[in-house]
């Protein structure tokens, strides 16, 4: 229970359906000083007054040292291999259903529920299927792609066939009056102003080295900061002045080299990706055909798609795509079926 | 579901006497203690009549006795008042155990803020200050030496004595917080031979928002309070006076059966720690020597403390892991840092604190939930 209505709408659904809801909150980084002005010390008293107001017990674990592990040092790592990093993927597969999936499990919990706009649905193979939310806007499953069978088992989605506003009556209807109005939260929870560049020089100042960028000719261009500033598809911030737009199409975190071109240059057709995770468990024989959802505000793409191996897999999209950036997911899709994903290589 | 309460050093029910004499007060004696009137002389006989008590309690002087809102205001009155009252002297130096309460500790670091020398004792895996250890600090400087009566974590019983004799030998004055001894176990301020002693009184069956700082007659400190002259001018500020009117009901309460309650809460205690002890592998009881009879610190090898607090009150079973104020930060253990022991023994270690109500059925069933759920959660730990 994060504080939000999402979650809180969760707990309040199933607590009303009649199970017996143990409300958790994660206190996940210390925002009392380094994060400006987070509120999240708030958002846990938001939920821990949702629980009391909906009469179940609540309590707020610590799970910084687990998020630092998993989710933020990764985060920093991923930037200074001049890669786009997703660090809710990490969270919800290293730490929710994970290190927090087995406290749940430890509280006698038969199942870990979370405010994510997801369904889950089981296949006449007994398998369980992983789907889109039903409120397109506001879909979450690309975050969930790396979520095994163990852990969809223990999952449950109870907001994902709702829509936002639905949610939003609910909280109203349940009585839940201080989260049904509250804001969606935004981007990267553990970087509240969205300054990622002063994030990361904060807590690794060594990636603050300058470096050149390029553009494909290999001529400089000009000077920059570091190549955590910059994300491939990238057009503000350069401080370059061009007859055309130019856009970033390639990052080299050894020789610190941010390459730029125009948009033609970042098309492409092809991918591969690593860590990938197949929702059946079992990777495809052969060439299958998907959508392919290469960020979160990705329109997915039709594609082909096979498994290299156990954990990788090449994607040959129908036409070619802007702005492939590695280190973000590329998701697969039937439909609203999640097939599987894995990171961009 | 039936509750157990094994967290009777954060705070304890009322015991009827003091909730009889809360409701009766507030409903019947609401004046104003400082007034003239009719009204004003009924609370003053309450306030003296608590204050009675409560210096009964401590084996003190009833005008001795500075009423308060609770432990941690006596803790600041008494160190920010005694480093105040001898900087004229050129004494600038504090000592303070490791193992202090956060009460303590904050407001050394406060004062170290401000230029004042902090010296902090160590403790050894005993969880116990050596007086050697404060004889080797001592200096002609140091203006106060306060180290807590009994620990609120681990309940190890401190030298207070002899620390005493030292610290008022070298012209030092010498705080003690009891709050976690009054109304377990029998005070003497003069025995102790000490210059300040805090207490609260929700930590014997008491109302919060009260609590006493003894100043033995003599040691002049200046007000913490400043405003009206309530409390000889050292506390301003008009008094709760059904809460400290409890707190009289309380202390007179705890000093008749304390006889009787101790050696049983002490029994009951160890019938809970050799039955965990026994009954689940790789645990091991934190602090040794004296302690106060109603409180064991166990360390759970690999299971975090914060895990099995909330299984355990999800059976209806309240206990704690260290102390109640670093509950939410995860803090390991500074009591148990102090003594010496590895980061993860810090983090596992679980708090149950006793208290006169507590049965023979209930320790048993305590004993018998938390092995299975110990299991658990180590497989689980195994597992991730």
């Amino acid at each position: 229970m994060s504080g939000g209505v999402d979650s809180s709408v969760a707990a309040g659904l199933l607590h009303e359906a009649g199970h017996e809801v143990i409300g958790v909150s994660m206190q996940l980084y210390d925002a009392s000083h380094g994060f400006g002005s987070c509120c999240t010390i708030d958002d846990l008293h938001d939920a821990r007054r949702v629980a009391s107001h909906l009469g179940f017990p609540h309590y707020i674990v610590n799970f910084e040292s687990q998020f630092h592990r998993h989710v933020q040092a990764n985060f920093l790592e991923e930037y200074a291999a001049g890669r786009t990093p997703i660090p809710c993927a990490h969270c919800n597969s290293e730490v929710k259903f994970k290190e927090l999936l087995a406290r749940a499990e430890g509280y006698g919990a038969g199942a870990l529920a979370t405010g994510h706009y997801a369904r889950l649905t089981r296949g006449d193979d007994g398998r369980l299927r992983l789907l889109r939310g039903a409120d397109r806007g506001k879909d979450q499953s690309y975050f969930l792609f790396s979520l095994t069978q163990d852990q969809l088992t223990m999952a449950s989605f109870p907001v994902g066939h709702l829509s936002k506003d639905d949610v939003r009556r609910e909280a109203a209807r349940l009585g839940l009056l201080g989260v049904a109005d509250k804001p969606d939260s935004q981007e990267i929870c553990f970087v509240p102003d969205g300054d990622y560049a002063r994030f990361l020089e904060r807590e690794q100042p060594s990636l603050a080295t300058t470096g050149a960028i390029v553009n494909t000719e290999g001529q400089t261009l000009g000077a920059h900061g570091g190549v955590h500033r910059f994300t491939v598809g990238q057009r503000k911030g350069l401080g370059l002045s061009a007859g055309v737009p130019l856009y970033v199409v390639a990052i080299d975190a050894e020789t610190q080299a941010v390459t730029v071109g125009p948009k033609e240059a970042l098309a492409r057709d092809t991918l591969t990706a690593s860590q990938v995770n197949w929702i059946s468990g079992r990777p495809p024989a052969d060439w299958i055909r998907a959508e392919v959802q290469i960020r979160h505000r990705h329109q997915a793409a039709t594609a082909r798609v096979r498994a290299l191996d156990e954990i990788r897999a090449e994607v040959v999209f129908d036409a070619p795509q802007i702005a492939i950036s590695p280190g973000q997911a590329a998701v697969f899709y039937d439909g609203d079926e999640v097939l599987g994903g894995g990171w961009i290589d | 579901m039936p509750r157990i309460y094994l967290d009777h050093n954060a705070t304890t029910p009322l015991v009827s006497p003091a909730l009889d004499r809360f409701c009766r007060v507030a409903a019947d004696v609401w004046g104003n203690a400082s007034s003239v009137h009719h009204f004003g002389q009924q609370a003053k006989a309450v306030l003296d009549g608590a204050r009675a008590s409560v210096a009964a309690l401590l084996g003190a002087e009833p005008s001795e006795v500075v009423f308060t809102a609770g432990g941690t205001e006596g803790d600041n009155a008494a160190v920010r008042g005694a480093m105040e009252a001898l900087e004229p002297t050129g004494r600038r130096h504090l000592i303070i155990s490791s193992i202090e309460h956060e009460a303590v500790l904050q407001t050394a670091k406060a004062l170290a803020r401000r230029g004042i020398r902090v010296t902090h004792l160590p403790v050894g895996e005993s969880g116990v200050v050596e007086p050697d250890a404060l004889a080797a600090a001592l200096t002609d400087d140091t203006a106060l030496v306060s180290v807590m009566h009994a620990n609120n974590e681990i309940g190890t019983l401190q030298p207070i004595a002899a620390l005493a004799a030292l610290a008022r030998g070298r012209g030092a004055l010498f705080h003690t917080d009891a709050v976690q001894t009054a109304g377990k176990l029998p005070l003497d301020v003069a025995a102790l031979g000490i210059d300040l002693l805090s207490i609260s009184a929700h930590k014997f069956g008491g109302a919060k928002g009260a609590g006493a700082l003894w100043i033995r007659r003599g040691v002049r400190l200046g007000p913490f309070m400043t405003g009206g002259r309530q409390e000889r001018g050292r506390r301003a500020g008009t008094e709760n006076v059904p809460a400290l009117a409890a707190m009289g009901a309380a202390a007179d309460y705890a000093r008749q059966s304390m006889a009787a309650n101790a050696p049983r809460v002490a029994a009951l205690r160890d019938r809970l720690e050799q039955g965990i002890l026994a009954r689940v592998p790789n645990t091991a009881v934190n602090g040794s020597g004296p302690r106060v009879p109603n409180t064991t610190n166990i360390s759970v090898d690999r299971v975090e403390s914060e895990s099995l607090l909330i299984a355990l009150d999800l059976e209806g079973i309240a206990v704690s892991s260290g102390s109640a104020c670093s509950s939410g930060t995860l803090e390991p253990s500074h009591v148990l840092k102090a003594m010496g022991f590895p980061h993860a023994r810090t983090l596992n270690s679980l708090r149950f604190s006793l208290g006169a109500s507590n049965t023979e059925a209930e320790i048993d069933h305590v004993v018998s939930v938390l092995p299975a759920l110990v299991t658990k959660l180590r497989g689980l730990a195994a597992r991730a």
